[in-house]
Formats: C-alpha cells, structure tokens, sequence
C-alpha cells in the first residue's frame, strides 16, 4: 500500500512539473511536449488510484485518456503543420 | 490522501485556467484547455464519479480539442488586441465572486449523509434499482431507464446541434479532388495509427456493451467511436476518410439513432405501459428493462457518433476548402 | 509476498524513472533532449509501473486491462514523441550543437 501511495505522489508531481513545462514553455513544441507529457502520466496515475481506492474499473478510464492523448496530439501536430506550411498567405490575402 | 490530491488538482486546475486567460496565442489555449479538461476528469475520478469523468475525458478533451483546433484552421491563432478597460467587468465579477463565495458558508458540509442531495429521490434509487431495472452500475439504470425522457432530449439536443453545425458549413462532397492531405511525411505515425484505429474501435464496442456493467454508455461509446476515424481522417486525409464513412450515410445515421430511441418508447406504449416503459417490453420486467436499456444505449451511440463525426467532417471540408483557395 | 516485494521494487523504480524525466524536462538544453528525457523515461515508467501493478492483481480481467493499456501507451507515446520531433525537425528548430556551428561560422 505504502508503495502504491508513493508511486501516486511521484507521479503527481511528475504531472505538476510537466505543467508547469506547459504553462511557461520557449517554443511551442515544448508546449506539446509537456502537455503529452501529463497525459501519459494521468493515465498512470488513474490506473495507481484504482488500486489505492480498490476499483478496478478506474481502468477503462485510463484507456480511455491514453487513446485522447494520442488523438488530441496528433490533432495538434496536423494543425501545425497545416498551418506552418503556409504561413502568412493568409494574412497577406486579407491586407490586400 | 484523497483530500491532498483534490487540493493539488485543485489547484493545478486553477493555474491552468488563470494562465488561458492571459494568454494571447489561441492555439496554445486550446493546448491548455485540453489538459484543463484532462485534470477536471482526474478530479471527478478523485470524487468517485467514473461515468461522468469518462465523458468529460471523451468529450472535453478529445473532441472539443479536435474541434477547436478546426475552428483555428479557418480562423488563425492569434487573438484580437482588446483596447477595452477590463474595470466594470472586473468590478461585475468580483461581486457575483464575493456572492458565491458568501453563499457556499451556508451550503452543507461536502458529502454529508443528510445533505439535501441525498435526501430526495437517491434514496429509492439506491434501494430499488437492484429489483426493479437489476443493473450493476446504477448511473445507466437511472440514466437510461429512470430519466429515460431527460436522455432522449440530451439525444435530440446532440442531434440538433449536428444538423446546426452542418447546415452552417456543410458536409464534404464524397469522391472530390484528392488534394494532398494528411500526414504523409510521417511514415511511423501511419503504421502505428492502422494498428491504433483497430484497437479504439473494439475499444468503442466494449464501452457501448460494457455500460450496464462499469462506466460507460452510449454517449461514450459513440464519441470513442467518432475519435477512432476522426484519427484516421488525421492522419491519411479526410477524401480518404470520406469514402470509408461517407457524409450521406452519417446524415441517416444521425436520424436512426433518434428514431430508435423513440421508437422504442413508441412501441411500450403499443405494448401497454407509458412512454419509454420497459418493463412491458418482455414478459419478465427486468428483462425487458435490460431490453430497453441496451436498445435504447445503442442509439444514443448512434446518434452521438454520427453527429460528432459529421461536425468534424464539417469543420475539415471547410478548412481544405479555404485552403485549396 | 515475493510478488509484492517485487512489485514494491518495480513501482519505485518506475516513479523514479518519471521524476528523471520531469527533470530532464528543465534541465536539459535544447528541445531534442528534453524530447529523449521525456520519451524514454516515459516508456520505461510505463513499463515498470504497469508491470509492478499487474503483479498486485490476481491475474484476471484486471491484469488483461493493465496489459492493454500497457501495450496501448507503448505504441502511441514513443510514437507521438517521434511524430513531434520530426515536426520540430520540420519547422526548423536546429540542436543546440547545429546552433553553436552556426554561430561559430557567424564569427569567422
């Protein structure tokens, strides 16, 4: 039990420190980076709490968050790149 | 212990908010939003309260992500200077603060036995949903069968809000110029999502079966669902995504979840009970209450994957649309 | 018993794993090493904490869970890791060694 607590402190603040990586990021990327990085951890972190609190079924929510993260990531990966590939056209086309 | 990591979700969650606001570049925003929604989850799972935090996981932070990051590709990402003084609305909501917070020292003590909450129709749920509906999960027994009315119209209401969504920008057209979309440069990314899409969508079908037993349900089912060819959509281009679920098909399937739904509080009326009664479905109630949830599951998860899908089908048509201008 | 020690050892190690990573997270230089501190621990985290957690189950559909998420996040976090560096790579961004020849041509 003791090491079960452990682990969910740790990884609490693993997800605060990759917060707070997200919040104050330089580039963009670092932003992504620390977002992915909580949401992989609050999958661990769901699956330890089913434990602690003795429900099981805590589980399905776990699969769920791992499955979003890659989704919302690679959302965000498809809008950059969407984005970067041209990137003042639009501005341009809107002073004219 | 579960107090502390309330506390410290707590206050991550309100970090997070206070850093949206003040932020200027709105793709950055919807990044934090997203994990705002993720942490606001983790608190509903802290408080024990699987289902709904399964949705605001699927909800909130899936496709509200994936949406507005859609809206951004036809808007742009920065936001507009504001030049007004931001004095009166800071007076305006310090006061309502001060109110709300003034009325919370009356509230009773969080999760006392004999809270109001507690006291009105809880009790009869608790007591006498293992005889009368026999589902292991109570939230589906009360979802589904209890407020079985209130659930058709949050049905009509994701309904509704596709066919608004979609009279607005309009569906892609099935079969039209295959533009060079996706992610074509990302060859692991490819492989790993053909492997990934398979799992989400088995993933999707337990949730849906799964729901009278663990967190889980229609709603969630059909977004989880969603998600899995929203990815595929990502990753190889939306034509191609068109053609495996075409636009036409997800209007009539929109349509059909609905029916359903009516349709089977149309037929226990035929049967001789009241409107979305159950129990006149078999002749043993509880089975027909099991009939009727599991019927009635799965056109809310019909009708949730149609019309999620047939936005985000929106959302994209229209952003390759300007983009091919 | 011999399964909780082990699993005890397994947890541990995986929640220091992650603190590295969190740390690597500020300390390390420039965007592709915070990505590797990130990724790799975050696999090996994974692993050894999953690991640790399916052997505290009596192996039934709660391990076949376990398992399935462990096998899901291995799949999909090395893979966004890897999709996000090459965007990076894609958008520009140089290492730190890149940024540094540069500025040495710079001053030549």
């Amino acid at each position: 039990m003791l090491a079960l607590a452990a682990t969910s402190v740790a990884i609490l603040s693993v997800m605060a420190l990759a917060l707070a990586r997200a919040l104050k990021a330089d580039t963009v990327y670092d932003r992504i980076l620390g977002v992915n990085m909580v949401g992989t951890k609050t999958a661990l972190f769901i699956a330890i709490m089913g434990f602690l609190n003795g429900r099981p079924d805590f589980l399905d929510i776990a699969i769920v968050y791992a499955l979003i993260n890659f989704i919302g990531m690679i959302a965000v990966l498809r809008f950059f790149e969407y984005t970067a590939s041209e990137p003042d056209e639009d501005t341009q086309e809107k002073s004219k | 212990m579960v107090e502390l990591i309330d506390l410290v979700l707590l206050g991550m969650l309100a970090i997070t908010a206070l850093r949206v606001i003040f932020l200027k570049d709105l793709f950055a925003v919807v990044m934090l939003f997203g994990l705002y929604s993720f942490l606001s989850a983790l608190i509903f799972v802290n408080l024990d309260a699987v289902d709904v935090a399964f949705t605001e996981a699927a909800v909130g932070a899936g496709i509200s992500t994936v949406l507005m990051l859609g809206t951004l590709a036809l808007t742009g990402r920065k936001e507009k200077a504001n030049n007004h003084t931001a004095l009166l609305p800071l007076l305006v909501v310090i006061i309502t603060g001060a109110a709300l917070i003034y009325g919370t020292l009356d509230m009773p003590p969080f999760g006392h036995p004999d809270n109001p909450a507690h006291q009105h129709v809880a009790p009869r749920y608790i007591e006498e949903s293992p005889k009368e509906i026999g589902l292991p999960n109570m939230v589906t027994s009360v979802l589904a069968s209890y407020r079985a009315f209130d659930t058709l119209g949050e049905t009509a209401v994701v309904f509704a809000a596709a066919i608004g969504v979609l009279s607005l920008l309009g569906m892609p057209k099935p079969g039209g110029v295959a533009i060079d979309s996706g992610l074509k440069s990302h060859l692991v990314l490819r492989v790993v999502a053909k492997l990934v899409i398979p799992m989400t969508i088995l993933f999707a079908l337990y949730v849906q079966f799964h729901g009278d037993y663990g967190p889980g349900g229609g709603f969630q089912a059909g977004v989880i669902a969603a998600a899995a060819v929203i990815l595929y959509a990502l990753v190889f281009g939306l034509p191609l995504a068109t053609h495996v679920v075409r636009p036409n098909f997800l209007k009539v399937l929109a349509a059909l979840g609905v029916l359903i739904y009516a349709g089977t509080g149309v037929t226990s009326f035929f049967l001789g009970g009241n409107f979305l009664d159950y129990n006149v479905l078999a002749s043993d109630p509880v089975v027909g209450q099991h009939i009727g949830i599991i019927v009635i599951e799965f056109g809310i998860g019909i009708t949730v994957f149609a019309a999620m899908l047939g936005i985000f089908y929106g959302f994209a048509a229209q952003a390759e649309r300007t983009n091919i201008q | 018993m011999i399964l909780e020690v082990i699993s005890t050892i397994l947890l541990i190690l995986g929640a220091f794993f992650s603190l590295t990573g969190a740390i690597g997270l500020f300390r390390f230089p420039d965007f592709f090493t915070r990505v590797h501190a990130a990724s790799v621990t975050d696999s090996i985290a994974t692993i050894l904490i999953i690991t640790g957690l399916i052997l505290r189950t009596d192996f039934d559909l709660v391990a076949v869970k376990l398992l399935f998420i462990l096998i899901f996040l291995l799949l999909t976090s090395p893979t966004a890791s890897h999709a996000l560096a090459k965007s990076a790579r894609h958008g520009g961004l140089l290492t730190l060694a890149e940024i540094r020849e540069s500025k040495k041509g710079d001053n030549d």
